[in-house]
């Protein structure tokens, strides 16, 4: 986020897509509102009638995939109506005519065309966002995963700089990071192609510096993406596996071709609190702990590191993860001395200014937004105050492009795949909390009344959903929630894993995110059985 | 554009005070650190002055000093004995209520009520008579309600309604008979945030996972970070023998302020799981199962499979998957493992799903 | 002898229509029709269907009107229309047995009704029969002559105060609320109870009340608030509604003087509390009625969180009058702090019931006495309850005070609803209180401690009390609650439901002390303390109790001396109702 949580209840304007951020992220939520309490306006962009739609000011119920259409419409209108925030399109942004004469043809009635949303609503919305200074955005998901989804978030932030709602209180572009710790393992460099602190690792001198910081020599060539390693260990160029916390035969797409692929490995070992589907196809299982049984620390979604700290033992020989890499890390040479996690963040703080300042004793008082160079700077409440570190930025033309798969006879459903509000991912955790299971224990595919009607599915009836890839059974769940035409499974239940339906094929260009919002399916009864 | 604020001055118990206008008396009277007990008051929520408990001495007349705005020259008595016995009377009334059954009750020490009963030493009350007892229990698995210890506050319904937006219960039928309930006093099924639990006064609302689990007073309580999605709210672990018998949030602690949702609240339970894995596992043959080892062992075995690899292919044919799960200590540690020990940039993690 | 006009009225409020009046209307068409009178006569006959004129007892009551002198029938019933036809009407000769009785001309000599008058006379039905009586011309003067604030000023001149509650000035709380910032503003017309008869008789005055108040405060919208079974109401008040809004006096551009005016119904249901007015406003805003605490006020804060001005129809019925007439002929009615007249509602062992209407002042005894025609079986009067169920209960030895805010006051009661029992010998005291705690108790909405449990605690005591298990110190408890309730409960029937108990306590206090210590009741009510005897020197052993008796405690052979087996009687007192030589006591 750009922006800080504790700012959402003074915004003016909330505009929410691809988000359902009440069961999603209930907290925020809540903040959310209380910004309406307080006189706010909520836009709600989203197939789904989400649970907070209920509260908003205006509903655009896009068919699914047509982010870019919906968002570059209201910059037309933005553009067209003077809405524009000039002085800080001159002063921060470069590409801006270039960029305008790309919206030419997203006029309202193509807009309509293309979204769904009656034109009307696509003008009411760009009004109302373009109308306030203080209007921040708030997307998750249903904007990232899609083939296109780098696009999608170019033109969210398109959006944000047209009418300078960035690097101000109660503005920005704020992604909803969707797991506890997503910010940290970025910011700690857990991504192929950068060092902590997204320090690209093909640069020199950057490699240079944490050369000298690891006294180790280090590779330029950037890494394989999580969503890649499964091919490339079916065609045999990755060979062995570590995952720590990660359960990817259920979390990537395409199941099977997972599993395929984990099988083809010449190792496979993995560190987990729990037997996970991984876990069942490695070679060594490590036991390991979980948040409540170590210290540590997590970055939240505002770029807070808050504390974790250990409150009750571990079972049997579970050790912390850090332990076991550290051992590991002996092992095969390379010998890793720390007596505490405190050491470890100290040492994260050394390489990444931005974490330097923040000390585990400074956040026994509370958490800490980085950027926070100093012992003494405060954090960072919100990115981007008197303009960007780069300098200007630019804005990005972005067009249409369909999604990867689409409905056709055979397969003429659109699945989009997310979280309900009891269960949590792949539910190890979740699933082992009794209420909740007891409670929110069964998959199930919400279809359209008027879809179930057609294949004379009834509520709570068995189904099977079947895509190119695979199919599941599961409870069919008869709700408005959903367009007509399209299903929605949540991705929670490891005995309906949606993944054996979505498409590993599908991914963004850039990012490599899978399009798990888009896959073409079928849905059929079950023959009566007896 | 900021409203002007204007300044009044005025008196409690002897105190002057200058407050900016449309401060209550009991905000204005905390801020010199006079104290004004009520059952229904809650900072989250609108204010309804529904308890009666902080009524307050002004000229002679009763306000209730949650709802009473202050005006200028105001004189507030907080403790006269007209006052204090009032309290103590309307404190009499809802115990009259109220089921005597503080020693089995999950909420004892805890409990707003039973504290302002200690204050005002009510061990009989004077007011005595019917009391109103339900057969019917709510089957949700989350939350007990106890409608019996209920004082109808209406801190849960407010809450529920204004801060979490659902109203899933309200008031329900009149007079001594009035009762907090779902729609046809069917079984609660809300989203289950426990909100309602946190504001509840008494221990008509109690997470079901924590009855009978342990008194908070023979608990550590830890102060950590929600392991959910990424908003990162701070969490109260309540610890007895080594195991998580509770989780509340605190008001004022972290971007939660005290709320949470149901997975925070209510999903913990997974840390004492008799699944959890307790040893390393090793398949020792392909194909075989996997079975118990060493940490020695274990570790050896990654150690020189990783090498071999390494050694044949090159360190490219090694990945490694971390989690947005674990810490980033724990994950800054498996990236400089794989790019320094292992000596490649293939490394990422779950970020995308 | 010629006839030249001839005006026949049938009362047909909610109680004339209960005894029959649409059919007793419908068969002196029939007759006039049938015998072809008008042809005989010379003359066309009216019918008029005409609101409640108070007499609810005696109805259904019409009055035949032949060259303007007026006959009232009572109690008239279809079987005797065709008579009245034949030998008033055709004939010319009023048949004297049936006429309206003494009473009817005591009960209405002693009353003074500026606004109850119209009820009687007027089809409500009709908005040129109000038209013709000057209806909507104070409104016209008001929006087109007058200033918003001139309005109010002649409303607070007038002496005005709220004809529901705690009695403030009408003018004043107008004043309030058009004081306020806020462009929207509520105006809010509360048709109670007491209210119906002026909704069946004169709807219209309410909503020309209405549309004053509306202009005067700066309301753009007004709302009739009233439950939705008081069907009659609603439906005269939607007619005439409507019928205002085909002639243009509510909607837009009132008058043509650029005011704009709407008024929408808000249903409620059967629910004490909504007389409370921001219980009243929760309710229409379609949440639980529960009371708002105050301040704000309603005026500065009201519904939908904008300044409203609730007053109930009474109130508003008296706007037109006040403005066509003058803030003095108003003032020139009633006493030095309570102006104009108030409607009340008689009931309990007077021997007239129904609704009344009399100057603020007149004193208890005039009422019950002169217009209620004393008591019913010339027992003796014990007590007169004032203002509803949470007024206060005076003594006979009171009843020279009049009936005004401020005496009122000061006896612990309160001008209220207008509730008005009269109690005689034959009524216990601490029964009677019960009662009407029983009823406060049920219609607490439960939101606030002092009333949600003290009322409970109240009715139990009192149960107590009454079931001869009654304790002295259960008057300290009584005495604590009431205290309690009055002094810290949230809105205003917490704080006077204990008023029927303070004034009782008060006045009967050996009342109290008989059924407590001496396990008496000396009115021979409560059933747990009382016992029923036989005088045998008085019974002539007829049986009638033995076959009236259904416990058969009663026992004897004929004309013989009977006896009641203690063991077996209920107490039930069918016995001693059934006697005729008063040879069954209680004690």
């Amino acid at each position: 986020m750009t922006n800080s949580l504790r700012e959402i209840e003074d915004n003016e304007v909330l505009f929410i897509t691809g988000s359902n951020t009440k069961e999603a992220h209930p907290v925020i939520a809540n903040m959310m509102l209380k910004a309406r309490r307080k006189g706010a306006k909520i836009i709600i962009a989203d197939p789904r009638r989400v649970p907070l739609v209920r509260f908003a000011e205006l509903w655009l119920q896009q068919r699914p995939g047509t982010d870019i259409a919906l968002l570059n419409t209201m910059a037309h209108v933005i553009l067209k109506e003077g809405l524009i925030n000039e002085q800080f399109i001159n002063e921060q942004t470069t590409g801006f005519n270039d960029w305008r004469a790309s919206l030419d043809a997203f006029t309202p009635e193509a807009g309509e065309k293309l979204t769904g949303v009656p034109k009307g609503d696509l003008v009411r919305a760009a009004r109302i966002y373009g109308c306030s200074r203080r209007a921040a955005i708030y997307y998750t998901m249903g904007i990232t995963q899609h083939a296109q989804g780098t696009a999608n978030v170019n033109a969210v932030a398109n959006l944000a700089l047209l009418t300078g709602n960035i690097g101000r209180p109660f503005t920005g572009i704020n992604p909803l990071r969707g797991q506890n710790n997503v910010q940290g393992a970025c910011d700690a460099g857990c991504l192929p192609n950068v060092y902590p602190g997204y320090q690209r690792v093909d640069i020199p001198l950057v490699q240079q510096t944490f050369e000298r910081a690891w006294a180790m020599p280090l590779s330029v060539r950037p890494g394989l993406a999580a969503t890649e390693i499964t091919g490339k260990a079916l065609e045999g160029a990755v060979k062995a596996l570590y995952v720590m916390g990660e359960n990817p035969v259920l979390g990537d797409p395409n199941t099977e071709h997972t599993r395929k692929g984990f099988q083809k490995l010449d190792f496979l070992v993995v560190q987990d609190i729990f037997l996970t589907e991984t876990g069942m196809l490695a070679d060594v299982v490590l036991p390991a702990t979980c948040f409540a049984e170590k210290d540590g620390t997590f970055i939240n979604t505002d770029r807070r590191v808050q504390r974790v700290r250990k409150a009750v033992e571990p079972p049997g020989e579970a050790r912390e993860d850090w332990r076991v890499i550290a051992e590991l890390s002996k092992r095969l040479g390379y010998e890793m001395r720390y007596e505490s996690p405190e050491e470890i963040f100290e040492e994260l703080g050394r390489l990444w200014p931005a974490l330097e300042g923040i000390t585990y004793g400074r956040l026994e008082r509370g958490g800490i937004q980085w950027p926070c160079p100093t012992r003494s700077h405060p954090g960072t409440e919100f990115l981007y105050k008197g303009g960007f570190p780069r300098g200007k930025v630019s804005f990005t033309a972005v067009s249409m492009a369909p999604p990867v798969e689409r409905a056709d006879r055979e397969y003429p459903l659109v699945l989009t795949t997310g979280r309900n509000l009891f269960q949590y991912h792949f539910g190890s955790m979740t699933r082992r909390a009794a209420p909740i299971e007891s409670h929110a224990g069964k998959p199930y595919a919400e279809i359209h009344p008027e879809d179930a009607e057609h294949m004379r599915i009834s509520q709570d009836e068995t189904v099977r959903v079947t895509s190119r890839r695979g199919s599941i059974r599961l409870t069919a769940r008869i709700t408005e929630r959903v367009r007509r035409g399209e299903i929605f499974i949540p991705m929670h239940y490891a005995e309906a894993a949606v993944n054996v339906l979505t498409n590993n094929e599908a991914l963004d260009a850039f990012s490599k995110t899978p399009e798990f919002k888009i896959t073409a399916v079928k849905v059929e009864r079950l023959a009566q059985e007896g | 554009m900021e409203k002007p604020i204007n300044s009044i001055s005025l008196v409690i118990d002897g105190k002057q005070i200058s407050v900016p206008s449309g401060t209550t008396i009991l905000d204005a009277a905390k801020q010199v650190g006079i104290t004004i007990p009520a059952l229904c008051y809650h900072p989250k929520v609108s204010r309804s002055g529904a308890c009666r408990v902080c009524i307050v001495e002004v000229g002679g007349t009763l306000v209730t000093a949650c709802t009473t705005p202050v005006s200028g020259g105001m004189e507030v008595i907080t403790n006269s004995p007209y006052v204090e016995n009032m309290r103590r009377d309307l404190i009499d009334l809802i115990l009259s209520d109220h089921p005597y059954d503080c020693m089995v009750c999950q909420k004892t020490g805890e409990c707003e009520l039973q504290e302002l009963a200690y204050k005002y030493s009510i061990r009989n009350p004077v007011f005595r008579g019917e009391r109103r007892q339900y057969a019917q229990k709510d089957g949700n698995p989350f939350i007990d309600r106890d409608m019996e210890k209920c004082i109808l506050c209406g801190r849960c319904v407010k809450i529920c309604d204004e801060v979490q937006g659902v109203g899933a219960i309200d008031f329900a039928y009149k007079g001594f008979w009035a009762k907090v309930c779902p729609p046809f006093e069917q079984d609660l099924n809300c989203e289950f945030c426990g909100q309602c639990v946190m504001v509840c006064p008494t221990g008509a609302l109690i997470g079901k996972n924590w009855v009978a689990r342990g008194r908070y007073w023979n608990m550590r309580e830890v102060e950590s970070t929600c392991p959910y999605c990424g908003v990162g709210c701070t969490l109260s672990l309540h610890v007895k023998e080594n195991e998580i018998v509770r989780v509340t949030a605190k008001e004022g602690r972290g971007v939660n302020d005290g709320l949470l949702c149901v997975k925070g609240r209510f999903g913990y339970q997974f840390v004492s799981s008799p699944d959890r894995l307790k040893t390393p596992l090793i398949r020792r043959r392909k194909g075989g199962d996997l079975e118990p080892a060493t940490w020695d062992e274990a570790l050896g075995v990654v150690a020189s499979r990783l090498k071999r690899v390494k050694e044949q292919y090159g360190p490219d044919a090694i990945a490694g998957l971390s989690s947005a799960r674990c810490t980033t200590e724990d994950n800054y540690l498996f990236q400089k493992f794989m790019r320094a020990a292992v000596g490649t940039n293939n490394v990422d993690h779950c970020a995308r799903l | 002898m010629s006839t030249s006009s001839v005006e026949i009225k049938v009362c047909l409020g909610t109680s004339g229509n209960a005894a029959g009046g649409e059919e007793v209307l419908r068969l002196f068409r029939h007759y006039v029709f049938d015998r072809a009178v008008e042809a005989r006569i010379g003359t066309r006959c009216e019918f008029r269907k005409v609101g409640c004129r108070g007499f609810c007892s005696k109805d259904v009551l019409v009055d035949v009107i032949i060259n303007g002198s007026k006959t009232t029938y009572q109690s008239v019933k279809p079987i005797m229309v065709e008579r009245i036809v034949d030998d008033h009407i055709v004939g010319g000769g009023p048949i004297p047995e049936w006429m309206a009785g003494d009473e009817y001309t005591s009960f209405h000599s002693k009353q003074y009704k500026i606004i109850l008058g119209p009820c009687g006379e007027i089809d409500p039905e009709n908005i040129d029969d109000y038209i013709r009586m000057n209806g909507y011309r104070a409104a016209r003067k008001a929006v087109t002559k007058m200033t918003p604030d001139g309005v109010i000023d002649v409303v607070t001149q007038s002496g005005l105060r709220g004809r529901g509650g705690s009695g403030f000035s009408t003018g004043e709380k107008w004043r309030i609320c058009r004081g306020q910032k806020n462009d929207t503003r509520y105006i809010i017309g509360n048709v109670g109870e007491v209210n119906r008869a002026l909704a069946e008789g004169n709807p219209h005055a309410i909503i020309e009340g209405l549309l004053i108040g509306g202009y005067a405060i700066g309301a753009q919208k007004g709302y009739l608030y009233i439950r939705e079974r008081y069907h009659l109401s609603v439906e005269r008040l939607r007619t005439a509604l409507d019928q205002a809004r085909d002639k243009g006096f509510i909607g837009k551009d009132i008058f043509g003087s650029g005011f704009d005016f709407n008024i929408e119904f808000s249903f409620g249901t059967e629910s004490f509390i909504c007389g409370e007015e921001t219980a009243l406003m929760e309710s229409i805003e379609g949440k639980r009625a529960m009371p708002r605490y105050r301040p704000p006020f309603p005026a500065e804060k009201g519904l939908w969180g904008m300044p409203t001005v609730i007053n109930n129809a009474e109130t508003f019925s008296n706007i037109p009058l006040i403005i066509g007439m003058g803030a003095d002929w108003f003032s020139s009615i009633g006493t030095a702090e309570s102006k104009g007249t108030k409607v009340f509602t008689l009931s309990g062992k007077v021997k007239n019931n129904g609704l009344v209407e009399i100057p603020m002042g007149m004193p208890l005894r005039e009422i019950v006495y002169s217009i209620g025609g004393g008591i019913a079986g010339n027992r003796k009067l014990k007590a007169v309850q004032v203002g509803g169920p949470s007024g206060g209960i005076i003594p006979e030895s009171m009843i020279d005070m009049g009936l005004d805010y401020e005496s009122l006051r000061k006896v612990g009661s309160i001008v209220g609803s207008g509730g008005m029992v009269v109690f005689d010998d034959e009524d216990c005291i601490v029964s009677v209180t019960k009662f009407f705690v029983e009823f406060l108790q049920r219609e607490s909405c439960g939101e606030c401690t002092p009333c949600r449990i003290g009322t409970k605690r109240m009715l139990e005591l009192l149960i107590k009390i009454t079931d001869g298990t009654g304790e002295i110190e259960d008057l300290d408890t009584l005495n604590r609650l009431s205290g309690i309730m009055t002094a810290s409960s949230l809105c205003g029937l917490g704080r006077t439901a204990s008023n029927p108990f303070i004034t009782s306590f008060n006045h009967f206090r050996d009342e109290y002390l008989a059924h407590i210590r001496d396990k008496k009741c000396p009115a021979g009510v409560c059933p747990a303390l009382v016992v029923f005897m036989v005088v045998p020197e008085k019974c002539k052993g007829c049986g009638l109790c033995r076959k009236a008796c259904p416990a058969g405690a009663v026992t004897g052979e004929i004309k013989k001396a009977h006896d009641i087996n203690q063991e077996l009687c209920i107490k039930c007192g069918a016995c001693y109702k059934v006697c005729k030589l008063k040879a069954i006591k209680k004690q």
